[in-house]
């Protein structure tokens, strides 16, 4: 079977950007990914389309042309994006197109998301007892892992650290000035033991990816960026996810875990092959226990990973790059996206001053979301 | 007082969480489901703090029915062994002396103390707590 390639990136800013509608920012991705392959919007055969809070992605034909492409929305909580890019890869690894459009936008009120119990099939009283806050979970869950793992309040600090530090060197990241290991452990506390920097926040932003099989990705001309493995999973029995009431005494994996061992088995390499990874970072633990949960290594050695920089750009293997988003902010449909337009950037090795040294072949993706959702990505160049 | 919801805790004196138990697999969750694949079953008042944090800004209404005026409040996930591991509030305890694997019991405290008829939702509170 032929690989599928990525031919054509796009991002707007994330962040803030008053009077530009998600869509627009979509759009505005859209074109830039156009540009990029050498190709028109007429040449785009199908698009799936993921947007969570701001509107419909389909409706962009009105802005990109009627050409009569078919276009598919996708709503599938946090892994909205790489649920996208797991469908237009299927496509076209199907042999039935040849050149596909993966775009995802949003844009959030500011705050905390502000979820509704029944969207989770979850009764009235959960909510009104002031449950259903994702900073709750995010915060249990890492004070477990610290407990049970040996992981220090300060190994939070460093993700943190290194994130706003990465993130200045992103151009499309939204929090771009470094804050002091100090400051951020100083800052007054969210959730404990989370301070305000260790979360992100919800944002906005778009990210377009165009997708080709191989015969037409040489057509084009581009260097070949190849799309290994998009996988996404649900839960397994025994995890622990977001609002949960109740979780099981014999624990188990995680959405996570099920994910990453299907993308590598597809890929068919391994984690120790992996030259940088943009692991879920909507709180400064999740990359700490992502990094052990897509098996790049073992529970309780990320305290000193981070001690000696493993996670540095210059580092063994550097993780989220760009800042992650800690310093992008979290517009749901797009998250995941930017997550692989990063890694095309760094493939390609116009990453500018946060560039992986070294000449990187081999990229590495992963969201997670509620209610335990989970999509990985493995790129090679 | 009412409670925030029927079927959560039982009427005695001292209450229980009720849970429900899978009738073919005998996994227990909290709270019962609607339906028939789960029995209601009572649940253990004891159990270990499995984790824990404190929630520190007053969540967004709807869906929060809590008071306007916001005081941080702890909470977390309490295991109760050979049954299931029950997210609660916290009571009557001080945030500085919570740990990990402390014994805890059930308790019932109002949502919102000054509301003209408030409502009881279940916490865990250090076993012996005074009131």
């Amino acid at each position: 079977m032929s690989d599928v390639c990525i031919v054509g990136i796009g991002i707007h800013p994330f962040g803030r950007t008053e009077g530009r509608s998600g869509l627009d920012q979509g759009v505005f991705a859209v074109r830039q990914a156009l540009a990029d392959a050498g190709v028109e919007w007429r040449d785009v055969q199908f698009a799936y389309g993921a947007s969570e809070e701001a509107g419909n992605p389909d409706t962009m034909v009105e802005r990109l042309g009627l050409t009569g492409l078919q276009f598919i929305n996708v709503r599938n909580g946090c892994a909205a994006g790489g649920s996208a890019l797991f469908s237009a890869q299927t496509a076209i690894r199907s042999g039935q197109f040849d050149l596909g459009l993966a775009v995802g936008f949003d844009k959030h009120p500011r705050g905390a998301f502000n979820p509704m119990p029944a969207d989770y099939n979850l009764p009235d009283w959960y909510g009104e007892a002031g449950y259903m806050i994702t900073t709750q979970f995010f915060a249990a869950k890492i004070t477990r892992y610290m407990h049970e793992y040996g992981i220090s309040p300060t190994g939070l600090g460093r993700v943190a650290e290194k994130a706003f530090r990465n993130g200045t060197h992103a151009p499309h990241a939204w929090r771009r000035e470094p804050v002091p290991l100090d400051v951020i452990m100083d800052a007054p506390l969210v959730s404990d033991p989370y301070t305000k920097y260790m979360f992100c926040s919800p944002a906005e932003g778009g990210v377009a990816l165009l997708l080709a099989s191989e015969r037409k990705a040489r057509e084009l001309g581009r260097p070949l960026i190849r799309l290994k493995a998009a996988t996404m999973r649900t839960r397994p029995p025994g995890s622990f996810e977001v609002f949960a009431p109740s979780i099981d005494c014999a624990r188990g994996g995680s959405a996570t875990n099920i994910a990453s061992a299907a993308a590598f088995d597809i890929a068919g390499i391994g984690p120790e092959d992996i030259d940088l990874a943009q692991l879920q970072d909507t709180e400064a633990g999740a990359e700490i226990m992502h990094i052990a949960e897509n098996g790049f290594c073992r529970d309780g050695e990320q305290e000193a990973w981070l001690a000696e920089g493993r996670t540095e750009i210059g580092g063994a293997l550097p993780v989220n790059t760009d800042g992650g988003c800690l310093a992008c902010g979290e517009p749901i449909g797009a998250s995941g996206l930017r997550q692989v337009y990063e890694n095309v950037v760094q493939l390609r090795g116009d990453g500018g001053a946060r560039q992986v040294p070294g000449d990187p072949k081999t990229a590495y993706s992963h969201v997670y979301g509620a209610p335990g959702v989970s999509a990985v990505t493995i790129m090679e160049r | 007082m009412r409670a925030i919801a029927e079927g959560l805790f039982t009427q005695d004196d001292p209450p229980k969480l009720i849970g429900g138990r899978d009738r073919q697999s005998g996994r227990i969750v909290f709270p019962c489901p609607p339906g028939d694949q789960f029995e209601p079953c009572p649940l253990a008042r004891q159990g270990r703090l499995w984790s824990w944090t404190i929630q520190r800004y007053r969540p967004k209404s709807p869906p929060y029915a809590g008071p306007a005026a916001f005081r941080p409040w702890a909470l977390g996930y309490v295991e109760l062994p050979g049954q299931t591991i029950v997210e609660t509030r916290l009571a009557d305890i001080d945030f500085g002396d919570i740990a990990i694997g402390m014994d805890l019991e059930l308790t019932l405290v109002a949502l919102d103390p000054d509301a003209a008829e408030p409502v009881l939702t279940h916490a865990f509170r250090p076993v012996g707590a005074a009131r």
